[in-house]
């Protein structure tokens, strides 16, 4: 059977949802082969981890070659990587999770492969000639059904877009020595300040988001606490974040985060077409929101028109008490 | 030094968007703009020349696109770029990346000739109406400049630039040589409106049209029918069924809230 890549997600070998979802999307269209970009001594248990989402390799490209500088390593050893795996019984497809520093990956690499391109799929099934993709475009207005042409297939694959799904894999490991260029070590990162954790769960990968926007008037902690009352993740509008009120990692739309999770409650925000473009695929959709014309209510499956200052308290002491 | 901002052409986000029967976006029916996140663009390409006093700095706007295209240079020109370029040829429509990151490149190389290549090569984040955010990367990729990509604070002295951006977990600093191919981020600071003079000064700036052949791009490279990515299908996502709405009075508000949120399971 054919290899198809998967880049796995991970912070300092912890590896994240998306590559498991990745992982079981690859499942479909050829033998997983896990590509880990970090330190060798993480390898072990970050193969642990991927053969039990069904990968039959995990590929370890030492970062010490890739880290501090942007990009162009990592596509670099992408390339090399896929051209000796495209020696065996070929190469399926090319998956990476959908962040900015992967669909610039991405990006490169097709250039450097001649393949086609494909981003933030949030769907991808096997075709006849090849993976066919779904792309939620224009604010979530179309959905768009594309496939790859020419090349080796790659394919920038949102969070949440499979409900991943356990399977043996041999996960054997094995070393890959890039070569980086110089050519390709010229935008330095001289310096990283890492976010500090808020305790609750990643943006992207929540089941339930909880956001606020200008409504909030500054006040965050009724989002907050109807959040945590939910287990959920904190979100924001632009309004909020321009009004310094959130950091912009909190961001929801088009040009902060996307999600899809199972709930999102929108607090305070109007419903911008440019929000709607982060938040519109959400399963189950909630606004409360004091203007009835608000357009927020346009999208959503259940709304209170009321102000969120008295409703999110109250409705976060409620749940506190319910028996579970 | 010559800097070059790419702007691109998007129909309104907040009009009916819509593809065409061929499933490429409508770009006549729509009415469009420059992209909003391009603004930002020439924002900062203006700005790094005002911080550089008494330097001789030329910025070009430069836009691939159809014919109303270049609508989205002259609000550059308004804005206080130099010059325009349009690369407009037919045989571009329905381009994909691959094909869109060639055809800039090599319009980039063009007017970069004469100076020994841009110094500068300054791209919004995203576009507003595919929201790639890959063409900067594929610039630098094709052009072999170092990238400098979604920066949010620009400084730079000499031929050394810095820059801060918000990447996944962490804010980065980014060190960098010129020449290089720089995106910037909406939290980059507003973008400035043509004053009237800006407008009026804009009528009288050069702009220049090429076609592919200009560029020494075979029309047999780009365009929809070679995209090594195609769309097969496109679907209008359904209005999403009107919800129950209630209004909060005396409290009632929290209660239904929660159960709501209990009939779905949520708690
Ligand atoms: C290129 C571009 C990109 C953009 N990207 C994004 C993006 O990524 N994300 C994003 O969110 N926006 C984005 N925007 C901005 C977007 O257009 C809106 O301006 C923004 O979403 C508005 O935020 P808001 O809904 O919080 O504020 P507003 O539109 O001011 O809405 C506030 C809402 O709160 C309600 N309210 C006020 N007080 C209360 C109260 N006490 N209780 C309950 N409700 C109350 C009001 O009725 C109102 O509906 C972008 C814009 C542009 C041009
Ligand atoms: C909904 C939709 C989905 C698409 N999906 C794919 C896909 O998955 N794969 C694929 O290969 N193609 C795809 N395309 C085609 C692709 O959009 C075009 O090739 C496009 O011109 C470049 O991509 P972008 O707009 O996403 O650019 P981005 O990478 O988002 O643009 C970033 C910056 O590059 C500059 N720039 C981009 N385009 C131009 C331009 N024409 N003129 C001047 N400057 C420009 C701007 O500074 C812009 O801010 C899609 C198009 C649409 C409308």
């Amino acid at each position: 059977m054919s290899e198809v890549l998967v880049v796995i997600d991970h912070v300092a070998g912890e590896v994240k949802k998306p590559t498991y979802e990745l992982l079981t999307i690859a499942r479909r269209l050829g033998e997983p082969a896990a590509v880990f970009f970090g330190s060798p001594d993480q390898a072990d248990a970050v193969a642990q981890k991927v053969k039990a989402y069904g990968a039959a390799k995990v590929y370890v490209v030492d970062d010490a070659q890739t880290k501090g500088f942007l990009v162009a390593p990592k596509a670099e050893a992408l390339q090399q990587l896929a051209e000796k795996s495209s020696g065996g019984d070929g190469l399926a497809a090319i998956l990476l999770p959908s962040t900015f520093e992967n669909k610039e990956v991405a990006g490169r690499l097709a250039i450097k492969l001649g393949s086609g391109l494909i981003t933030d799929a949030v769907d991808v099934q096997a075709g006849e000639s090849g993976p066919v993709t779904t792309q939620s475009v224009f604010a979530g207005n179309f959905t768009v059904q594309a496939k790859v042409t020419h090349g080796t297939p790659i394919i920038t694959v949102k969070p949440n877009s499979a409900a991943p799904e356990e399977a043996d894999g041999a996960g054997t490991v094995e070393t890959f020595d890039a070569t980086i260029s110089d050519a390709a070590r010229t935008a330095q990162i001289v310096a990283t300040q890492p976010r500090q954790s808020t305790g609750r769960p990643e943006l992207t990968e929540a089941a339930i988001v909880v956001s606020g926007g200008r409504g909030t008037g500054g006040n965050f902690e009724p989002v907050e606490g109807f959040a945590d009352s939910l287990g959920a993740a904190v979100g924001a509008s632009r309004a909020a974040v321009d009004s310094g009120w959130m950091p912009h990692a909190f961001q929801v739309g088009q040009t902060g985060k996307t999600v899809s999770p199972q709930l999102y409650v929108a607090n305070g925000i109007s419903g911008a077409i440019q929000h709607r473009a982060g938040m519109q695929t959400s399963k189950t959709i909630v606004a409360v929101n004091k203007d009835p014309e608000a357009p927020i209510f346009e999208l959503v499956d259940f709304g209170v028109v009321g102000d969120l200052h008295t409703v999110l308290p109250a409705a976060t002491e409620q749940i506190t008490v319910r028996p579970r | 030094m010559n800097i070059v901002v790419c702007v691109k052409y998007v129909p309104d986000a907040t009009a009916d968007r819509k593809f065409e029967d061929d499933f490429t976006v409508d770009r006549v029916g729509v009415d469009g703009l420059l992209s909003e996140l391009d603004e930002y663009a020439v924002e900062q390409a203006l700005q790094f020349r005002e911080k550089r006093e008494g330097e001789e700095i030329e910025i070009t706007a430069l836009t691939v696109g159809p014919e109303k295209a270049v609508d989205a240079v002259r609000k550059a020109l308004q804005m206080g770029v130099d010059k325009g370029v349009h690369v407009l040829d037919d045989a571009i429509a329905g381009s994909d990346y691959v094909a869109t990151s060639l055809v800039l490149a090599k319009a980039i190389e063009k007017i970069g000739a004469e100076s020994g290549g841009a110094d500068l090569v300054v791209c919004g984040m995203a576009s507003t109406d595919a929201a790639g955010s890959v063409i900067p990367a594929m610039l630098a990729e094709r052009l072999g400049l170092p990238q400098v990509t979604l920066a949010s604070v620009i400084e730079s002295q000499g031929d050394q630039v810095r820059i801060k951006r918000d990447n996944e977990g962490s804010t980065e600093v980014i060190g960098a040589t010129l020449p290089i191919v720089l995106s910037v981020t909406d939290q980059s600071g507003e973008a400035r409106y043509p004053s009237f003079k800006g407008i009026m000064a804009a009528k009288k700036k050069p702009l220049e049209t090429f076609a592919l052949a200009d560029l020494g791009v075979d029309a047999g490279e780009v365009g929809l029918s070679v995209a090594w990515s195609q769309v097969e299908d496109t679907t209008e996502r359904p209005p999403r069924t009107a919800g129950e709405i209630v209004t909060d009075e005396d409290g009632s508000g929290a209660g239904a809230l929660v159960e709501f949120l209990a009939s779905k399971k949520f708690i």
